[in-house]
């Protein structure tokens, strides 16, 4: 069984409308990193929101470590195995504290006090931001912002993070802070992680990535074999990442070179 | 002048007031709003005023901060202030020209008036100051626990003026920056007759309600995605107890409510 | 020149004030490309809107073609007219009910006349690559992202601005709408010789488009020049959190490898050109393959 298996999923937001999503077929291991990449309005954010039960689709299942969404009394369950990190940092922080709004994942879960203090000073200390619990979170940087968002979610000892492009709003340090802590969610706890991103390199961090467009999903494939394919790459409304261009202009001069994702390895395959 | 708002927005301390009950707190703002009515002498008022910077003191709130949240009032205390004093009659005629005269009366009430609306937003400013959002809710949701029985949703209307509260900032900020925005396509909010000013408003606010429900679409998603599912069931981080020091800060504030009455 | 600032400070006044810009003298040249990077909180939000006076320097003056403009004979609103900002996330500043009329507000706040107003509608959606009559009617609200953002930029080209400040505009858009976007900036740069400074955390698209690289640090520029004299500053931009292009970030490397290649270089063809000849004299050297 995968942790999340969704079978033709579909599912349009008005009647009259078209399909946000077209016919989803998807499986995601436990523990493993895929990222979700596409056109603005191709489906992502639906797809993400079909992961936490904040939407079920109209056709199709979804399951989530062997529960359907579609029965509402595994809405909880399946929420606190799922978490989700929205975009903006300022519209998913709930108080005015830092550690109040990590607590509030697990003070929804009825835990005893001191689990919610063990937990809230753990998970703040996973995503570095130990020091900070009574910090007001509107003096936070982004970065910072998102972390403990992150933190948030992990207070609730989750299998899984769905992240709707946590760093659209950040600057490049702060981008690479969330990224890091996602990472390392990923290799150390073994956490699944979905990371939905309008950032190519970003994508290629993923074991796997997942093509969108208009509600389907085009393909999916590593990042190696995806941005391979520069023709799909093209249709679908993306780029590759600045690397895989190089290294794909420099091989259409004649250049052998082995597959690269990163500036590192290009260099090496070079000398 | 936007950002001068104080109500909503929490200064993080130690000090005493700080780490008082939260329902101590609630409970004794009210106990002084009401006392504040029944104020009707200079050495009330006074003393009132006096009890008011000691909490400031003792809360080492910067009281820069606490006066600057007065001035979205002033309008209304200046307001106030001319009413009475031309309007209210009795006494001896202190002051006259043709038909205007002041009073002896519209002095004393106007004054009145004026002190209380004045102290009563400081000492309200000084509880929101002081208690995060999220203790104060803890405290009205307790309070308003035993009201429950006849259907009021005690948990989730604490939840909103939590997010109220979370939210005053945001949306200060966000008002400002549309207001930049729109000044730079040559809009004009500062002059004209009021007609014209209102109609100037519509380009700030109708972004800023869909700016504001937009937000309150993710924070709804975000908080249940987050499992959260109205006010009840839940535990705290926090759990509210009692302290003794609460309890005599408490008898304190009532003690002191009745003597200030007594003026 | 056209733009120039002095001694320029400038403070927020809370209740612990922050010195937002520390010392910034500047001049910019009419029809010159700008790029600004710094990391977060530097103070470029805040430079750039002392430039059409939405702030007045706590000190130091602004001056536009030679007038001082927060003086008392300039008018602001000309200035702002001629000094086109486009905020971040422009779109949630949108508020009329159809597209026309919102690009209509700048106009109209300029007291033109219906007609010209309607000529400028027309010719600012057609520069942001949207059909007149197609969308003229419809409600802003009801469109995507990306051509709500469109629609936004539109109602400030529709002031005709000789000076275009872009603060973070790719924000949020995916590959292709930004692609797009930035051909826009270039068309206006090169065709209509509008003078642009672009704020930017993508280091590609600054190295790439901007004539003159800006680089802010708490409050203070702290390096400018071409983006080929910028860029190759690798020590001192990580001081500040910076990153390079990922293009020179390569050529600094196999610099430092010890293959002989420029690293002024941001194309991605150019950079190709460079490497392959580099190989090319590296094996006639060696007259092997590569390394
Ligand atoms: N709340 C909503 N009501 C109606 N339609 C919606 C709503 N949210 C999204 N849609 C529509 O559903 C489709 C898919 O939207 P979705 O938000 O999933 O795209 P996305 O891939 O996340 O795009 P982006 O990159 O812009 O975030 C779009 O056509 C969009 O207009
Ligand atoms: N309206 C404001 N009121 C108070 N302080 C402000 C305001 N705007 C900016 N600041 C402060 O001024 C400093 C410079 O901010 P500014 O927004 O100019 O930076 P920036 O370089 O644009 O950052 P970013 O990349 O995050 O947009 C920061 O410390 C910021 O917190
Ligand atoms: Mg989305
Ligand atoms: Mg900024």
């Amino acid at each position: 069984m995968s942790q999340i298996e969704m079978q033709g999923v579909e599912f349009s937001y008005r009647a009259q409308q078209d399909k946000a999503l077209a016919g989803i077929d998807l499986k995601v291991e436990k523990g493993e990193f895929i990222s979700v990449i596409g056109a603005n309005g191709s489906g992502k954010s639906t797809l993400a929101k079909m992961m936490n039960v904040l939407l079920v689709p109209d056709k199709g299942s979804v399951t989530i470590n062997g529960l359907t969404t579609s029965d509402p009394d595994n809405i909880w369950q399946i929420r606190q195995q799922v978490g989700m990190v929205f975009q903006n940092p300022d519209n998913q922080l709930v108080a005015t504290l830092v550690e109040d709004d990590v607590a509030f994942g697990p003070e929804n879960l009825a835990l005893p006090t001191e689990v919610i203090r063990q937990r809230v000073d753990q998970a703040l200390k996973t995503v570095g931001m130990d020091g900070y619990q009574s910090h007001p979170p509107h003096k936070l940087s982004g970065g910072q912002k998102q972390r403990v968002a992150i933190a948030g979610i992990l207070a609730m000892l989750p299998d899984c993070i769905v992240l709707d492009e946590p760093t659209a709003m950040l600057d490049p340090m702060g981008r690479k802070e969330v990224l890091e802590t996602i990472s390392r969610l990923n290799r150390e706890e073994n956490i699944t992680v979905v990371l939905i991103t309008h950032f190519m390199e970003e994508a290629g961090l993923a074991d796997r990535v997942v093509i969108m467009q208009e509600g389907r999903i085009r393909k999916t494939g590593s990042p190696r074999e995806i941005f391979r394919d520069t023709g799909l790459i093209a249709e679908a409304g993306l780029d590759v990442p600045e690397v895989v261009a190089l290294a794909n202009q420099l091989r259409q001069q004649g250049l052998s070179l082995p597959e690269v994702m990163t500036a590192d390895e290009l260099v090496d395959s070079l000398c | 002048m936007l950002t001068d708002i104080t109500i909503g927005q929490h200064i993080p301390g130690s000090s005493i007031i700080h780490r008082m009950d939260p329902r101590i707190k609630i409970l004794v703002t009210l106990l002084m709003i009401t006392i504040l009515f029944f104020i009707d002498t200079f050495i009330g008022f006074l003393l009132f005023l006096l009890l008011v910077i000691i909490i400031l003191l003792t809360a080492r709130l910067p009281i820069k901060r606490v006066l600057r949240g007065l001035k979205p009032v002033f309008f209304l205390v200046i307001l106030t202030l001319f009413l009475h004093l031309f309007l209210t009659r009795g006494g001896e005629v202190i002051w006259q020209w043709r038909f205007l005269r002041i009073e002896e009366a519209g002095v004393f009430t106007g004054f009145f008036m004026v002190s209380r609306i004045l102290l009563l937003i400081m000492f309200t400013s000084i509880l929101t100051l002081t208690t995060s959002p999220l203790e104060l809710t803890d405290g009205i949701e307790y309070l308003l626990k035993p009201l429950a029985r006849f259907g009021l949703p005690a948990g989730e209307l604490a939840m909103m003026m939590t997010i109220a509260l979370r939210f005053i900032p945001t949306l200060l900020e966000e008002a400002e920056k549309i207001m930049k925005a729109q000044k730079a396509r040559g809009a004009d909010f500062e002059s004209g007759n009021i007609i014209q000013r209102a109609k100037a408003l519509v380009p700030l606010l109708v972004p800023l309600f869909i700016s504001a429900f937009r937000r309150a679409d993710e924070l709804a998603l975000a908080m249940e995605s987050r499992c959260y599912r109205g006010g009840t069931n839940r535990t705290r981080l926090h759990e509210l107890k009692l302290k003794s020091s609460d309890i005599y800060l408490f008898l304190l504030a009532v003690g002191l409510a009745v003597a200030i009455s007594f003026f | 020149m056209l733009i120039e600032l002095k001694d320029i400070r400038h403070i927020y006044q809370l209740d612990d004030p922050v010195v937002a810009l520390d010392g910034v003298n500047l001049e910019i040249e009419r029809g010159e490309f700008l790029g600004l990077i710094g990391h977060t909180g530097s103070g470029k939000s805040t430079l750039v809107q002392l430039l059409n006076g939405l702030l007045k320097p706590s000190e130091g003056q602004v001056f536009f073609e030679g007038r001082d403009i927060n003086s008392q004979e300039v008018e602001l609103k000309e200035i702002r007219r001629r000094v086109g900002l486009v905020f971040q996330y422009p779109e949630h500043q949108l508020f009329e009910e159809t597209v026309a009329r919102d690009i209509a507000f700048g106009p109209k706040n300029a007291g033109l006349s219906e007609e010209e107003i309607e000529n400028r509608v027309r010719e600012a959606l057609e520069l942001v690559g949207l059909d007149y009559e197609s969308f003229k009617d419809r409600s802003p609200f009801n469109l995507s992202g990306g051509q709500q953002r469109r629609i936004a930029i539109a109602g400030v080209l529709a002031l005709k601005p000789e000076v275009l400040i872009l603060d973070e505009p790719m924000a949020g858009l995916d590959p292709a709408g930004r692609r797009k976007l930035l051909e826009l900036l270039i068309h206006l740069h090169r065709e209509l010789e509008i003078t642009v400074i672009l704020i930017s955390h993508r280091m590609e698209e600054i190295a790439r488009l901007a004539d003159r690289v800006l680089v802010m640090d708490r409050g203070k520029i702290v390096l400018q020049g071409r983006p080929a004299e910028v860029f190759t500053e690798r020590e001192r931009l990580k001081e500040i959190d910076l990153d390079l292009p990922v293009v020179t970030d390569i050529l600094k490397k196999l610099e430092e490898k010890g293959l002989k290649v420029r690293t002024d270089i941001f194309a991605l063809e150019e950079a190709r050109d460079e490497i392959l000849s580099a190989l090319e004299k590296q094996s006639q050297f060696r007259e092997s393959r590569p390394c």
